[in-house]
């Protein structure tokens, strides 16, 4: 791609948004990670074959899988505001390349939880540890989607992209931009797109280091229903091709279900409910979708039912 | 040129200067009918013709280029406080904790009230000049730098964080952008507050420069010299006002605002 795509004809179609999107459509076939590189190479060998190509590629994607994603270990992880203590003792391990969905009231810790992972939070007792070793403080492996984008209004849509890429390289940027479906926006101010597009722009520039680890702290939550399951389908589809260990905070059980390997509840400081989701995926809103559904929201009520789903959005 | 574009053309450069050409035509008539006296208010022709003699002599561009200097040399020095300052009160608590409190007590003292006690310092040279321009420009900067850096948001500078952004990458890429709005609303403000803090200066104690120019001309009773004087100031300050702008348009052209008014 950096061959197709000089880096001059970017820097000068900053002024001009036909020429950025000319220049963005032109590479023919973008790679989006070090796996299908190698699937290039084998197309290049053996252009005619493309079954084994498909073998080939699934072969590589359960392998880049295995191998991207960071195991998160969370050890009697206690963190406190003041006198108010949000998670207490809690144990929490992440396998590599597990989508944990964390599910929990407003104010139950479960975004603590996420920013605790993150780096964010200092933990008062307890430890974090990365693929068996303990952290402490930001990592450069691991990225977070907010629940606003933060984008900085003063850079173009690129050069935001272009922060999350740690040598500040415009094609690796552009590349990202492609993943999801924005390369023809890069020259436009974050201002003028819409909040789902701006959110893309963030997975953008929260995956253009290629992370290993992808926290998402409710980024779904201001988007319109439709917009919502586009950025889903989005997120699945890029989780499964890169294989990043994705740990995603949602109000939203349905959100939860459709996306989830696995679900967890917080409550009072601690995990209340940690079950796998044995379905298959692309997953369809079937008996299988609603039972999970069921089983977790009804965990949730037990608790206090002074609220509740009742129209089938499943809001806690 | 189509029928559209000249009126947007005369919407956009013509109406803005419209009452003030009107007003000097205005002007012109009353005094050549005489309803003016020459000695209350010349004509705007009989200083014109001041302008141009003094052009000629080569005064006037020696007078403007005084004044112009002392007031960029105070700008600098002045602005270069306030920001300095201001930075590092909204991004230090501790360096805000030793200094706000002097720093708001000072700036409740009227500047002008000082010229006295600079003179005495300093006496009628330039460092009295350049000591009220900077000490009247440092307040709005450092007020409006110290406001612009509180309302960056937090979320960004968090943002920036997790992307590994710290210190001076940090400070260049949010911070800096983030305060800049404030920041150059505090120019505009200083830009005038420069020139008034100025035309005191000078009118008071002088031995060149506009103000001086104003001074030695009424010993004379050249008023036509004295109301070009003025003329003068409120020229530069409309090109220093001008000059904001434009820092503003290209420096904030992300900014909603400034997009759709190029």
């Amino acid at each position: 791609m950096a061959s197709s795509l000089p880096a001059q004809s970017v820097d000068e179609s900053a002024d001009d948004p036909r020429r950025a999107a000319k220049a963005a459509a032109k590479p023919a076939a973008p790679s989006r990670n070090s796996a299908e590189d190698v699937i290039h190479r084998k197309v290049t060998r053996k252009p005619e074959d493309a079954e084994s190509l498909e073998r080939v590629s699934e072969e590589q994607e359960s392998a880049s899988r295995s191998a991207s994603g960071s195991t998160v270990t969370v050890r009697g992880g206690t963190v406190r505001f003041g006198e108010k203590i949000v998670l207490e003792s809690l144990e929490l391990s992440i396998r590599s390349g597990e989508f944990l969905v964390v599910v929990g009231r407003s104010g139950c810790g479960k975004s603590t939880l996420l920013r605790l992972i993150a780096g964010l939070e200092k933990p008062v007792s307890g430890s974090v540890s990365f693929d068996g070793k303990p952290s402490s403080g930001l990592r450069s492996d691991v990225r977070i989607m907010f629940q606003d984008a933060r984008l900085l209004p003063w850079k173009s849509v690129l050069d935001n992209v272009r922060i999350g890429v740690p040598d500040g390289d415009r094609d690796k940027a552009l590349e990202a931009l492609q993943l999801v479906g924005l390369a023809e926006r890069a020259s436009e101010w974050p201002s003028v797109l819409s909040g789902g597009q701006r959110q893309r722009v963030a997975l953008a520039r929260a995956l253009a280091s290629s992370p290993r680890l992808l926290l998402l702290d409710e980024p779904l939550g201001a988007l319109d229903a439709l917009t919502r399951i586009e950025m889903q389908q989005l997120i699945e589809r890029l989780w499964r091709e890169r294989g990043f260990t994705a740990v995603l905070v949602t109000h939203d059980v349905s959100e939860a279900v459709a996306l989830a390997d696995r679900v967890i509840l917080v409550e009072q400081g601690g995990i209340t409910l940690d079950t796998d989701i044995a379905l298959s995926r692309p997953r369809e809103h079937d008996s299988g979708f609603a039972h999970y559904e069921k089983l977790i929201l009804d965990r949730v009520l037990t608790t206090r039912t002074d609220t509740g789903g009742t129209d089938g959005s499943y809001t806690i | 040129m189509s029928e559209g574009n000249k009126t947007a053309f005369w919407s956009r450069y013509g109406l803005p200067w419209l009452l003030p050409v009107l007003l000097i035509v205005l002007w012109q008539l009353l005094g050549s009918a005489g309803m003016i006296a020459d000695r209350i208010l010349p004509t705007p022709l009989s200083i014109a013709k001041a302008a141009v003699r003094l052009s000629e002599s080569g005064q006037l561009l020696q007078y403007v280029g005084v004044s112009t200097q002392r007031a960029l040399i105070g700008f600098i020095i002045g602005g270069g406080i306030g920001f300095v300052l201001g930075f590092l009160n909204g991004i230090v608590p501790l360096a805000e904790k030793l200094t706000d409190t002097s720093v708001q007590m000072i700036r409740n003292i009227p500047h002008l009230a000082l010229i006295p006690l600079v003179i005495l310092w300093f006496g009628i040279g330039e460092e009295a000049k350049i000591f009220i321009v900077a000490l009247g420009v440092a307040f709005p900067i450092y007020l409006n730098t110290l406001h612009g850096i509180r309302s960056v948001d937090s979320g960004l500078v968090e943002m920036g964080r997790t992307y590994g952004l710290n210190g001076w990458e940090l400070f260049r890429k949010i911070i800096l952008p983030g305060a800049l709005p404030s920041i150059l609303v505090g120019v505009r403000f200083a830009l005038g507050i420069m020139w008034i803090s100025l035309i005191v200066a000078e009118t008071i104690s002088s031995d060149a420069g506009i103000g001086y120019m104003a001074m030695n001309a009424r010993e004379f009773m050249q008023m036509d010299v004295v109301v070009l004087s003025i003329l003068l100031y409120a020229l530069l300050g409309k090109l220093s006002d001008w000059l904001a702008k434009r820092m503003e348009r290209s420096w904030l052209k992300w900014h909603p605002h400034y997009r759709h008014n190029p």
